[in-house]
């Protein structure tokens, strides 16, 4: 066999083998500071923030079910904990604006929902699932994450999680 | 020439071959049209050709699709 043809061969095999390497994901984690919102062009209003706030950003989308199942839990959440300090940004990723609106007809809620059109805020923070959330306390650093809605469960994570983050932002 | 050729035919292989889908780019894939078991009528009238052609039952295919959430 020709030497060039060998050489060929080789690098047909590294190619295939770099095609199925994922590519390196850079999500943010826990301990981390989350990204400023203010610096994202963001459709929405951003509220005002303290250090006594504990903020909740949870990235969703019209068309993922669980992102719908957790905006009760949402709701309730902000209802139970808003007047101590609690403030949710709900994230929104549809590529069309219309999407999110129908959306927001069936599902009423009181936080604040913005609207990540180009993605800019998503990709930095590169979650792995929808939805994704994170509790940051007033420092501005992620004190937890959340992978996916697990109904209860995840609901009782997040009480649990506020309560604690609020007593801390409070001292 | 021909070995150009076929480095430039992997080349382009390997670059459009494999995209990486991240989950909030997933809008389309989550719609509905999208799920393998969305005609139970025709799945179970597939599912009977299927077993009666190859004498085998069941393993067809598998539930769900879509989005992928969670």
């Amino acid at each position: 066999m020709h030497m060039p043809r060998i050489k060929a061969i080789g690098l047909l095999a590294i190619l295939l083998i770099c095609c199925g390497i994922p590519t390196a994901r850079a999500e943010i984690k826990v301990g981390q500071q989350f990204p400023d919102l203010g610096t994202f062009k963001l459709e929405g209003n951003l509220p005002a923030l303290s250090k006594t706030n504990v903020v909740l950003v949870d990235f969703w989308a019209s068309w993922c079910g669980p992102c719908a199942q957790s905006f009760p839990t949402m709701q309730q959440l902000n209802k139970t904990y808003g007047p101590r300090g609690l403030i949710i940004v709900a994230v929104n990723e549809d590529d069309q604006k219309a999407n999110m609106e129908h959306f927001l007809q069936y599902h009423s809620v009181s936080f604040c929902v913005v609207r990540d059109a180009m993605h800019t805020l998503v990709s930095q923070a590169d979650v792995s699932d929808m939805p994704s959330s994170f509790l940051i306390d007033g420092n501005g650093k992620i004190a937890f994450a959340h992978n996916g809605f697990h109904g209860s469960e995840t609901r009782q994570q997040y009480q649990s999680e506020i309560e604690s983050l609020l007593k801390q932002a409070q001292k | 020439m021909k070995m150009r050729l076929i480095l430039f035919s992997a080349l382009a292989l390997a670059v459009t071959g494999c995209q990486n889908v991240k989950p909030w780019q997933r809008e389309t894939l989550s719609d509905y049209t999208m799920q393998g078991d969305r005609d139970p009528l025709g799945d179970a009238q597939t599912e009977h050709i299927f077993f009666s052609r190859e004498e085998a039952s069941g393993g067809g295919a598998i539930g769900g699709g879509g989005c992928g959430c969670n």
